[in-house]
């Protein structure tokens, strides 16, 4: 049974004002929310978890010692590392190999990684062409850790403190 | 040489009287088609604009400054698509139905009063004329749906034949009030009518006609709230889902052409056309261009209904089928009926438009 309440709301679309109304009100006031990509970028945490690298010490000798916990950890069995005792006489990597594909960016081996040196930086625009160019390998990881290593170490001092 | 104005008659003098007629209405039909065309194109774009907006997101921007050359693209993609005609169509009908869904929607423009006194065909039946091309166009749908030989297609065509037939109704009822307020089925007399500003346009003693015409407006272009003719998440794209490249664009151009008529038309026997709604206000000498008639003041208020299509789009659900079905014959064509009686009333009794003497 309709009220005449009912009635009149029916009879003068009262509802549908109201709807007109809230889309009215998005279009005239409120902003659009989009972000154009490539131009624009929404901001980024020093701790955003993206393509791996690996670091070196200042006086350019690898961090990395060959403990093997990131390979343990990794819940995705994405990296594979064999190790040697290197011409100094000390414990070095011969193979260091983290199959992108793999990865789920979850960062347990930088947690891991006693000595700091697999770090997952903030880089996140990066793609393959080829088959196999997933798989980053020791010299890739060493190229990218150098060239962004002004990066690494600043978002890594930000997070320090926190850890 | 009868209805030409001097200037073509002059300019066009070195041509017998029979081709001066011909090439001038030739001009004037062509620069009005292109006009009608290129406002079509940008409406797609102002659509994807406001809608976008309506969404809090941008919407196309990239063609050109701010997304102006959108509508050439979209229409350079469609042109080197391939016509794809079922082997299993009527071809014959299936070429020829999207022909008959844009034609009539550009004709109807011929008796448009585009600015005071210009109108490209002055005749004096001309409400009956667009009635009878407006409801020409539903030939197109329904004839693209059958054509096409495909389920979808054909339950498309089945609603709009339903749906157009029911709203048709309601539309010519509402135009039977405009033509008692107006005494006359000429658009130009019927603006002539509304003369003396804001408050002696139609709307406001036909309101209820006004709502009609407009919603059955927007049910008869198959514009959204009312778009079960082509609901994709039910038939897929209804009647011209078999349709590819230019002879969808063509049932494209016919939509968008059929929005701006029913919005012009909606200015004219509502609205007061190409009359400035300040008119008869005492402005001073400067401002005096703001009480006179204008083209200007034809393009604001189509300029405002299209924006309305758009944004009864951005906020409405679709329809059921039955509720339009109920909509159209329950509802609208009893109001109708009962306002016609009610403005006879005001003729009896002397009240509203009908005060004169």
């Amino acid at each position: 049974m309709k009220t005449p309440a009912s009635f009149f709301k029916t009879f003068f679309l009262t509802e549908l004002f109201v709807g007109l109304w809230v889309t009215l009100r998005q279009f005239v006031f409120r902003p659009n929310v989009t972000i154009q990509y490539p131009e624009e970028k929404t901001p980024q945490s020093p701790r955003y978890r993206g393509l791996h690298a690996q670091r070196r010490y200042a006086n350019g000798q690898e961090r990395c010692i060959a403990c093997k916990l990131c390979e343990a950890v990794c819940p995705a069995l994405a990296i594979t590392i064999e190790s040697d005792v290197a011409a100094d006489g000390t414990r070095r990597t011969t193979r260091y190999d983290i199959d992108l594909f793999k990865c789920i960016y979850c960062g347990f081996c930088e947690e891991a990684c006693p000595v700091d040196a697999i770090v997952e930086t903030r880089i996140h625009e990066y793609h393959m062409e080829n088959r196999g160019e997933n798989i980053m390998t020791k010299d890739k990881l060493l190229a990218i850790g150098d060239r962004y290593e002004a990066m690494i170490a600043a978002d890594k001092a930000a997070d320090a403190r926190y850890k | 040489m009868s209805g030409l104005p001097d200037f073509a008659a002059s300019l066009l003098s070195f041509l017998p009287d029979w081709a001066q007629a011909i090439v001038w209405y030739g001009v004037v039909a062509l620069i009005l088609f292109i006009s009608v065309i290129l406002t079509m194109a940008f409406l797609t774009l102002a659509e994807r604009r406001v809608i976008g907006s309506i969404q809090a997101r941008i919407g196309p921007n990239r063609v050109g400054w701010n997304g102006i050359g959108q509508p050439f693209a979209d229409v350079l993609k469609l042109l080197v698509k391939e016509v794809i005609v079922p082997s299993s169509s009527s071809k014959f009908l299936f070429v020829l139905a999207p022909l008959l869904a844009l034609i009539p929607a550009l004709c109807t423009w011929a008796v448009m009063p585009l600015w005071p006194g210009f109108t490209v065909a002055d005749i004096n039946a001309g409400l009956l004329y667009i009635l009878a091309l407006t409801s020409a166009g539903v030939y197109g749908v329904i004839l693209a749906g059958w054509a096409a030989n495909s389920k979808y297609a054909f339950l498309g065509a089945m609603r709009a034949a339903a749906q157009m037939v029911a709203y048709e109704i309601a539309m010519g009822f509402a135009l039977v009030g405009v033509v008692m307020a107006a005494g006359s089925l000429n658009l130009g007399e019927i603006i002539d009518a509304q003369r003396g500003g804001f408050f002696s346009y139609f709307f406001w003693w036909l309101l209820p006609l006004f709502v009609v015409y407009f919603v059955s407006g927007v049910a008869e272009t198959n514009r959204a709230p009312f778009d079960v003719v082509e609901g994709e998440s039910e038939i897929v794209a209804g009647f011209h889902v078999e349709y590819s490249g230019m002879a969808f664009a063509v049932f494209f151009v016919a939509e968008y052409v059929n929005m701006i008529l029913i919005s012009a038309l909606t200015a004219v026997f509502f609205f007061g056309g190409w009359l400035s709604p300040f008119e008869g206000y005492p402005f001073p000498s400067w401002l005096a261009w703001l009480a006179a008639p204008h083209f200007i003041w034809f393009f604001l208020k189509i300029s405002f209904f299209l924006f309305c299509f758009l944004w009864f789009r951005a906020t409405f659900p679709r329809y059921r089928y039955d509720q339009i079905m109920r909509l159209g014959w329950k509802v609208f064509i009893p109001v109708t009926l009962v306002w016609i009686f009610v403005e006879g009333l005001f003729w009896i009794y002397k009240i509203g438009p009908w005060a004169v003497a």
